[in-house]
């Protein structure tokens, strides 16, 4: 590896010996904690997840605040890190609020000014002690205030929200909920309180299990001020940028898994007197899944990094990566459940697991088809014709 | 390993040779020599032999002095010698005196090189080739026909790989030699194909006549030594373009901004996808570079190769939808024998699509790589072979 004679700061794609150990950490304490049986005995539970591994995750492991500056009680390593843990977590199936928490609120409150709200909020959430997710409307990704669903009015010292916002993630037995709401001044975002009687969470019955959603229902519930209208947009800008990289982190991971899984049992499954891997069909299908997983990988890495390092166009990294690493584990995981045949077309088998989260994931935050056309928007819309068009024969020579 | 000592030192190699040699003045093989003289031509070579012994890494920073002052990219002008049969001399032949002798040559590009590998009868299947050479005192006489050989009309010499021992199993009985394209008895016809021009050759070779001291590596380990050769072709192929945008996908981009009227939705989504996809594929070349270690390229030049080709299938079908009507024009199809700068792929779109069809078969077909794939990255079982453990001279062929 590319880790041992670095005498300056790592390049892109370099790995360093702490995110290789990082990684390790992650992996043994998701064969411990989060195995195909305990995934699940979560997610057949109420909640939805066990708290009690969670709260491990944040304070044995320290993982849930790695982009979390060490001021507000976070570890201040960078997205390239976060990255890391949410890809190894995507890999188990780990259930628990990973993308309400670590991808969306968690960086919608490090992007906030500093104040007494977000040095309250932010290191409960770190330590794994309490979850937040965010209910804000976004489209393709990007924050869609014209679909804000929730009025915000001034009650006494602080606000009060009403309205529903439909399909929150990771909503249910979240302790807060930071809310995009339209007020006097403004579209604002708000943080409110989960478990009070102001608050009616409906949870609602998901096709991937491992991954619960639930309608949020306001009626005057409490709230206060967490960015105001000249903030949120850069706010929830970086929220959802972020919560995009460590989307794709996470497929990168589930992906990845699916493609273990599937060439160890085409290693071992005989039929005709052969193990299956021996025939071209099977194996070239496992080879563009290999092409698929490294080229997810690739997309998914770059846009951690330009996200931390700002060495790259957000709009366009994290599109690149959404487009790639949806297709990409959508694909690998139908692939699995096809080349394991009928086994893995079973209840009992963990490949159905895996497929449901890969659709489940490349409907968030805008599939493969929303993001290429994104791209196209960017790239394409607007180019101009230069002098270094190829040539095209005329029928005269 | 490289340290920013090695780099700073390459840098500095490379500034003497341009203050000295200044490649806007001075002839081409002028530069190239002082080039391999200073070791620049391949710095992971050993001195003496067109290297400095240091990290290939390190080459990219030669190149990047070298061509800022003016210099060529040699590799275009000699490609099979600079990307292929540099890297098997160095490691393969006899003695350094002898390496040395064809590396210059090479490397001033005054030697063209070519590469006399496939036949009719073994494509994918390369270790069943036919040639034989058989020895006769000091040397070997060869016999037999080889095709696919792009450049064996300019070339001076030619890596050849011929059978010695019939009575082995396929990959058993080959010997791998350098030969002299004047000798008596080497004739080489155009082949015509699907572009209408002549990039490659048929090479017959009747009584053909190699002195044993061209030989690289031991009688019957020919297979070994053309691996060296193989895995420098298909990594060579798939490298591809550093810069967000550049490569083949840049055709279609500058064809989509030029024709705004032929424009749809859904050729719109198709640009998108690939522009995704050679963004994916860029990315990945580069954290590859990043990630392997000094040594040969190995399987991952695969993976680049696979995708680079089919990447530069659909770009060129891309632009034949765009074109539309125009797209059934074609420039001329009078024969013509180019190759390197003035190769298909630089010529008319349309010249380019036909070409591009090419991508999947030379270098290693996308179904063989996709074994490599399964079988080397992945550790797949191999499939069965009807010719496993067989003599050669029994194994059915046709």
């Amino acid at each position: 590896m590319a880790d041992i004679e670095l005498d300056t700061a790592p390049a892109e794609f370099d790995v360093t010996v702490e995110q290789q150990e990082l990684r390790a950490a992650v992996q043994r304490f998701c064969a411990e904690q989060s195995d195909g049986a305990a995934v699940r005995r979560h997610m057949e539970s109420d909640t939805g997840f066990d708290a009690a591994v969670w709260s491990r995750l944040g304070r044995e492991l320290g993982v849930l605040g790695l982009a979390v500056p060490e001021e507000l009680g976070g570890a201040g390593a960078g997205l390239v890190e976060q990255a890391i843990v949410v890809e190894e977590l995507g890999a188990a199936l780990l259930c628990g609020p990973v993308f309400g928490t670590i991808g969306l609120a968690l960086p919608a409150l490090v992007a906030s000014s500093p104040g007494p709200l977000r040095d309250e909020l932010v290191p409960p959430l770190v330590e794994g002690a309490r979850t937040a997710t965010l209910a804000a409307p976004e489209r393709a990704g990007l924050f869609d205030p014209h679909a804000i669903t929730v009025g915000a009015v001034h009650a006494g010292d602080g606000w009060e929200l009403t309205g529903v916002v439909p399909q929150v993630v990771d909503a249910a037995g979240a302790d807060v909920l930071l809310v995009a709401a339209s007020g006097p001044e403004g579209i604002a975002l708000f943080a409110v309180p989960g478990g009070i009687e102001q608050v009616e969470i409906d949870p609602l019955t998901t096709l991937d299990l491992t991954r619960r959603q639930a309608t949020v229902r306001m009626r005057e519930a409490p709230a206060r001020l967490l960015a105001g209208a000249d903030e949120i947009d850069a706010v929830l800008g970086h929220a959802f940028y972020a919560g995009s990289a460590l989307l794709a982190a996470e497929q990168v991971g589930g992906a990845q898994h699916m493609l273990d899984v599937t060439v160890a049992y085409a290693k071992e499954r005989l039929q005709f007197g052969r193990p299956i891997g021996s025939f071209q069909a099977v194996k070239h299908r496992l080879a563009d899944m290999l092409v698929l997983v490294e080229h997810a990988r690739s997309t998914a890495q770059h846009a951690a990094w330009a996200l931390q390092t700002g060495s790259d166009d957000p709009f366009l990294a994290t599109s690149i990566a959404a487009a790639t690493c949806s297709e990409a584990y959508y694909r690998v995981a139908a692939d699995a459940v096809q080349l394991h045949g009928g086994i893995g077309f079973t209840w009992e088998h963990e490949a159905h697991l895996y497929f449901k989260r890969a659709v489940t994931d490349a409907a968030l935050l805008g599939g493969a088809e929303i993001h290429r056309d994104r791209i196209a928007a960017a790239v394409l819309d607007h180019v101009r014709a230069t002098p270094g068009v190829p040539p095209v024969a005329d029928g005269r020579a | 390993m490289s340290t920013a000592a090695d780099a700073t030192r390459v840098e500095e190699v490379a500034g003497r040779v341009v203050a000295d040699h200044d490649p806007r003045r001075v002839p081409v093989q002028e530069f190239l020599g002082a080039c391999f003289d200073a070791g620049l031509s391949w710095v992971h070579f050993p001195e003496g032999l067109g290297g400095l012994g240091l990290s290939r890494g390190l080459q990219a920073s030669a190149d990047a002095v070298l061509q800022a002052a003016g210099g060529p990219t040699p590799f275009w002008l000699n490609p099979i010698g600079y990307g292929m049969a540099a890297p098997t001399l160095s490691e393969h032949a006899r003695s350094p005196e002898l390496a040395r002798s064809w590396l210059r040559p090479l490397a001033t590009t005054e030697d063209i090189w070519c590469q006399l590998f496939s036949e009719p009868g073994a494509g994918s299947d390369l270790a069943g080739l036919a040639t034989s050479a058989v020895r006769d005192g000091d040397s070997w006489v060869v016999n037999g026909q080889k095709v696919w050989t792009s450049l064996a009309h300019r070339a001076r010499w030619a890596l050849l790989l011929a059978r010695t021992d019939p009575d082995q199993p396929k990959h058993k009985g080959l010997t791998y030699f350098v030969l002299d394209m004047e000798a008596p008895g080497v004739r080489t016809r155009p082949l015509r194909q699907m572009t209408g021009q002549a990039e490659f050759n048929e090479v017959f070779l009747e009584d053909a006549r190699i002195p044993d001291e061209h030989r690289l590596g031991a009688v019957g380990d020919g297979w070994r030594v053309a691996m060296t050769t193989l895995m420098n072709e298909r990594s060579a192929i798939g490298a591809g373009g550093t810069e967000r945008g550049s490569g083949t996908i840049a055709d279609a981009l500058a064809l989509w901004a030029d024709r705004p009227h032929r424009r749809t939705p859904v050729l719109r989504d198709r640009l998108a996808a690939l522009w995704t996809r050679a963004e994916a594929q860029r990315l990945t070349s580069a954290r590859a570079r990043r990630t392997a270690t000094a040594g040969s390229p190995g399987p991952e030049g695969s993976v680049s190769k696979l995708v680079a080709a089919e990447l530069n299938q659909d770009v060129y079908e891309f632009c034949m939808d765009l074109l539309g009507p125009e797209g059934t024009l074609y420039g001329s199809y009078e024969v013509r024998r180019e190759g390197g700068r003035d190769a298909d792929w630089r010529g008319a779109l349309q010249q380019r699509f036909l070409r591009s069809r090419a991508n999947t078969i030379e270098g290693g077909t996308s179904e063989v790589l996709r074994n490599v794939l399964g079988e080397r990255v992945l550790g797949l079982p191999g499939d069965l072979r009807a010719d496993a453990g067989k003599a050669w001279k029994d194994v059915p062929r046709g």
